[in-house]
């Protein structure tokens, strides 16, 4: 039955975030009249030709499916504004540049369902594969950097989705770390003897417990 | 429409974040909570029953514009909102906007806009109780010897308590009832463990991805003190779960 993605808690599928992107705000130019729309998501129009509104990504995509509309690209999404954060992705080795949480989703969606009104459309996106590739790149370098002694890590402006690629590997790769750090850190008085108490300590009661 | 009803279920101390953000927000922000936090989290009675108002007013609205929507449709409809919970209905609910949607020509797209936001509210309420069920079923045992007990709806401690029979039952007999005495219990490893070494619990010390709201300023990660982050406003951190989880339950950070 619907509803529920992958057997791991605490995982988000790709699709169960493109779910949460199609809720960010979009601005359409509709070509007919409608009445407002008072959704449980919230009231949005009344639309009228030509005047511009802002609906949630979902509603503009199905209204541009039915050729109701066309969809306005966020200002982000120009090759202006994409060859600067390029550029400033390139020369910053440690930060990410400040995007939507949900840019990945939504660049996607309109590549898919609204490439007639993005301006540029290969420059576009080839901007934004270039952007990722960059962005990605650092956090596989990041990486290098988690050690025994990582408590958290920051990653100012990292995108949903990006954090959901990451997010198995990280966590494990931590979680690992804390594991093997922690019987050092915790004071072992009668450890004198034995090399292996450590772990002899630690494992049983971990092993009962599912990961 | 579907907005109008909520007054009445404001309370006091949700008033305020109404006012910011609609119900679906919330529910949406309560759902990724759920869903990253690796223990369960306190039950949003007030904001469940407010979706389910708003999903009940929806249906009944959409069932009354499609003439194809017969009464076994809107049973079906209905049962989504079962899920181990006893739905409650509703009576006296208006239908004032009946008119307004069949009165107009493009009706039918109307119609699957309004039904596309409800089955994106839906989506979500079904998967909020869908996790949380599924964490109870994990830790059924750990859960009902704590605190935790509390944070579950009555439904969902019906739920756990017919879930722990059964599975009581089914350890009794297939494995329990035939081991030598001393190793009979489901609770322990053998009658000489101090305590309950064989209950399930979730792993507090993972690690989990989160974003501040506002800002939180310094933070102590541990009890030693001495990992001190400062939170401001936006930023996105990979954190150990035990060190906010005051945080999360104060509603100052979510999970992503």
């Amino acid at each position: 039955m619907a509803g529920q993605s992958d057997p791991h808690l605490s995982i988000f599928s790709a699709s169960e975030v493109e779910f949460l992107a199609e809720d960010e705000t979009m601005e359409i130019v509709p070509n007919m009249r409608m009445d407002a729309l008072h959704m449980i998501c919230g009231d949005f129009g009344p639309f009228f030709p030509q005047i511009a509104t802002k609906v949630p990504l979902w509603l503009a995509v199905t209204l541009k499916k039915r050729g109701k509309c066309t969809i306005r690209p966020p200002e982000w999404m120009s090759v202006e504004k994409l060859t600067q954060v390029l550029e400033a992705e390139r020369e910053s080795p440690r930060e990410f540049q400040p995007l939507p949480f949900h840019y990945v989703e939504i660049s996607r969606l309109l590549f898919d369902h609204a490439r007639d009104d993005i301006p540029e459309i290969y420059m576009v996106r080839s901007l934004i594969e270039d952007i990722r590739d960059v962005r990605f790149h650092k956090v596989e370098s990041g990486l290098e950097t988690i050690s025994a002694r990582t408590h958290a890590v920051k990653l100012k402006n990292l995108s949903v989705m990006e954090v959901n690629i990451v997010r198995p590997f990280i966590v494990r790769a931590l979680q690992a770390f804390y594991k093997h750090d922690s019987p050092e850190m915790i004071p072992q008085p009668d450890a004198t003897g034995d090399r292996r108490p450590p772990v002899a300590n630690r494992g049983p009661r971990r092993d009962l417990r599912p990961r | 429409m579907a907005s109008r009803s909520e007054e009445a279920f404001w309370t006091e101390e949700d008033a305020q974040s109404l006012a910011e953000t609609t119900d679906v927000e919330l529910l949406k922000r309560a759902w990724r909570n759920e869903k990253a936090a690796p223990e369960i989290l306190t039950f949003q009675a007030n904001l469940v029953q407010r979706s389910r108002e708003q999903i009940q007013l929806l249906t009944d609205h959409l069932c009354a514009c499609l003439p194809a929507c017969n009464h076994s449709m809107k049973l079906e409809i209905m049962k989504y909102l079962f899920l181990g919970h006893v739905w409650i209905y509703v009576n006296g609910v208006q239908e004032e906007t009946v008119e307004e949607l069949s009165g107009n020509a493009s009706d039918d797209l109307i119609i699957s806009l309004y039904q596309m936001d409800l089955d994106r509210t839906l989506f979500l309420l079904r998967s909020y109780l869908r996790v949380r069920l599924q964490k109870i079923e994990k830790y059924m045992l750990h859960i009902s010897k704590t605190q935790l007990w509390n944070r579950l709806s009555e439904q969902e401690q019906k739920f756990a308590e017919k879930c722990t029979d059964i599975m009581e039952k089914h350890l009794q007999q297939s494995v329990l009832a035939r081991l030598p005495y001393g190793y009979q219990s489901i609770l322990k490893q053998s009658i000489s463990s101090e305590e309950d070494d064989m209950v399930p619990e979730p792993q507090l010390d993972t690690f989990i991805f989160c974003k501040s709201k506002g800002s939180v300023g310094a933070f102590q990660l541990d009890d030693t003190g001495d990992e001190i982050v400062d939170l401001v406003a936006d930023d996105l951190y990979v954190l150990r779960y035990k060190s906010i989880k005051g945080l999360v339950e104060g509603g100052q950070i979510d999970l992503v």
